[in-house]
């Protein structure tokens, strides 16, 4: 990894964070409702957005995200601003004009496909897109994500099925992001597997198990996985140990977690980046600002943008002719 | 004439050389059987799935989102249950996303009674699935009518739900679907495929055999959203739809036969959405009405027809309209005696009728 590239990577996180910090905030105020979102997993999410195909249609790689993948957006080209006017429920939100929860990204001209609030549904969804793009060639693939506690959802089996028959193996990337809890709930209370990654292995998908709080493991992983995929057409399954610093959403408080209590992806990145002589000390304290100012500026923008209006709610329901 | 399961076949055999059909799937959907109605039968994009009502629903949508065209069948109404938040997403898609993505996506499904098929295999479903906005819903009663609802529902950018009555899937119909052969035996040579004792020898006789579809098929339509008068009369409505259009039929000729009275008819064949027009028209010429369905009596889709006919007509009527439905029982029980008691019958619609034409205006 150069250092331009693991500069970007760091300036993606922080914008990601600072998005993210925002919409807290604004949660917490008149300007949005309820807040859910990825933070302490952009080490993973933003390789990840770096390293995917964008694009429309069979030839580029088709995202079934869940709703912690603000920082994959980011590092995708999605305009933060975009992101808080989906929180501050304006028409104006491209995503869904103002229906939907933050993070619940749909843009179709990237092959992101709606996310949606019902857990582990996408792993049943996933399939179409990638058999599709197996009966058409080429090297895109599907990418799915997910958190450890949602798979316990019967539809993370019936994903990893139909990913797997005879003859139809899928270019499917399966990610979770194992943060450890559901909602309040521990992995070991709810869990008798070690890893997520058993339950892939047996049926037959090559996985891996990372420390998805570095960004470098992350970032060589995810093209591995993504390799094997786009050359073999087969499913691949890579398990990230992650953090999650600011809860699970506004329903257990959405506020930072006690100091040490969970590793920051961002500080072990900046730290590592300092000490390799990549950045200055000064340089986070610097972009940090710059980018919390600017999420700032860009909310104070969307806030004049207009709301939804009563009739607005009929549209949409069927598609045009 | 054709069964409403070859007239299925037809449409779908035009969809996928037509319209851009790329996949009907489900369980037992593929060769050898090509669907345990039969309705798939020969259809060069027809795959079996594993048993999986989720993984079949999702994976349908998954395939319109990359801009295909799937029909997906669940063998059975009654299976179709465990896949309602499915079915609300493939609904809120269009709605949610601001018009982004839409789902052309058609799922079939066999429902209703009639074959004893005791307690799993003799569900409705319509009631369930007018809760899911954002889908069209439709049920035909007559071949040539499944023919074209097909077509229309395969042409359709949104997510279709094609029910079709158990009871009926293997009545010929008296209308001539446009490129069928006239001589049905000659239909059924062409597009059935040939049967064998045991599965062993289905499956043998069946890798060699491929259908020969009429070259004249058409994309011969039936409008989402339009109705039918099956029987014109003047002196009550019926407003139904699938099987029990043939059983209010009976129905009729009792009563005019013994009482000289009139009945209409009318077969919804959509049911979402529904034609008011032509509803409203019939309950206003008559003034009177019975909404009529096999499903259960509470949150019944019949009830929701009922209101708005309130709504809509309330000073036009001269009798109190009416719903009969299915029985508020767990299920359809096997033996005809369960059955007979939990679904109407040609005798309580003849009950039902001439107790609304007794009361006096």
């Amino acid at each position: 990894m150069d250092k331009e590239l693991k500069v970007k990577i760091l300036d993606l996180m922080i914008e990601a964070r600072c998005m993210e910090e925002r919409m807290v905030k604004m949660s917490k105020s008149t300007d949005g409702f309820f807040w859910l979102g990825g933070v302490g997993e952009e080490a993973f999410n933003v390789p990840l957005g770096l390293l995917a195909k964008k694009g429309h249609g069979l030839d580029y790689d088709y995202f079934h995200f869940h709703y912690r993948n603000g920082a994959t957006m980011i590092a995708l080209g999605m305009d933060p601003a975009d992101e808080l006017r989906q929180m501050h429920n304006r028409i104006t939100d491209p995503f869904s004009g103002g229906r939907n929860f933050c993070n619940h990204y749909v843009r179709k001209d990237w092959n992101v496909v709606p996310v949606t609030s019902t857990i582990q549904t996408q792993c049943s969804v996933a399939p179409g897109t990638a058999r599709a793009q197996k009966r058409h060639g080429g090297d895109g693939i599907t990418i799915v994500t997910f958190g450890d506690a949602g798979t316990a959802e019967g539809d993370f089996h019936v994903g990893l099925n139909w990913s797997t028959l005879p003859k139809w193996e899928l270019p499917l990337l399966w990610i979770c992001t194992n943060n450890a809890y559901g909602i309040s709930t521990p992995y070991n209370e709810v869990h008798g597997q070690e890893h997520i990654a058993n339950i892939a292995a047996g049926y037959g998908i090559p996985t891996k198990v990372i420390n998805g709080n570095d960004v470098e493991e992350s970032y060589n992983a995810l093209k591995e996985a993504m390799d094997y995929c786009r050359t073999e057409r087969k499913p691949y399954y890579l398990e990230a140990m992650v953090s999650r610093l600011h809860g699970h959403s506004s329903s257990s408080g959405a506020n930072r977690v006690p100091d040490g209590s969970e590793a920051d992806p961002l500080h072990l990145w900046i730290d590592r980046l300092v000490k390799e002589g990549v950045i200055d000390g000064d340089y986070f304290e610097k972009k940090y600002t710059e980018h919390t100012e600017h999420m700032k500026d860009k909310l104070a923008e969307v806030r004049k943008e207009p709301a939804p209006t009563a009739a607005d709610v009929f549209k949409h329901i069927y598609a045009e002719a | 004439m054709a069964t409403m399961a070859q007239a299925v076949r037809m449409a779908l055999h035009y969809g996928e050389t037509h319209l851009g059909v790329t996949d009907v799937f489900g369980e037992d959907v593929g060769p050898p059987l090509g669907g345990v109605f039969t309705a798939t039968q020969g259809l060069k994009t027809a795959w079996n799935s594993p048993l999986d009502e989720r993984g079949i629903i999702g994976t349908a949508i998954g395939l319109a989102l990359a801009g295909q065209r799937p029909v997906a069948e669940i063998q059975f109404g009654d299976y179709i249950f465990n896949t309602i938040d499915l079915l609300k997403l493939a609904g809120n898609t269009c709605w949610s996303s601001m018009g982004q993505y839409n789902l052309p996506m058609v799922v079939t499904t066999i429902v209703g009674a009639g074959i004893h098929g005791s307690i799993y295999h003799s569900h409705s479903f319509e009631s369930m699935a007018a809760h899911i906005p954002g889908w069209k819903i439709v049920l035909p009663s007559r071949p040539i009518d499944a023919y074209g609802l097909m077509i229309s529902a395969l042409k359709d950018n949104n997510p279709t739900l094609y029910m079709y009555p158990k009871a009926l899937i293997r009545v010929k119909g008296k209308d001539l679907i446009p490129g069928e052969p006239a001589d049905e035996r000659e239909l059924k040579k062409m597009i059935d495929a040939p049967p064998g004792p045991t599965l062993y020898d289905i499956i043998d006789v069946r890798s060699r055999w491929e259908p020969r579809w009429p070259e004249g098929l058409t994309d011969y339509q039936v409008p989402i959203g339009k109705a039918r008068i099956h029987r014109e009369g003047a002196d009550i409505s019926v407003i139904t739809y699938a099987r029990h259009v043939f059983m209010a039929e009976k129905a009729a000729e009792i009563l005019k036969a013994e009482n000289g009275i009139d009945v209409e008819i009318i077969d919804l064949r959509t049911l979402y959405p529904w034609d008011r027009e032509t509803v409203f028209n019939s309950v206003r010429k008559t003034g009177r009405c019975l909404v009529l369905n096999e499903d259960t009596p509470v949150c019944n889709f019949g009830e929701h027809i009922f209101r708005t006919i309130v709504d809509e007509c309330f000073y036009e009527l001269t009798a109190k309209p009416r719903v009969l439905a299915g029985a508020d029982v767990p299920g359809v029980g096997l033996h005809p005696a369960y059955e007979e008691a939990s679904i109407p019958q040609v005798n309580d619609i003849v009950r039902e009728l001439r107790g609304i034409c007794g009361e006096a205006p």
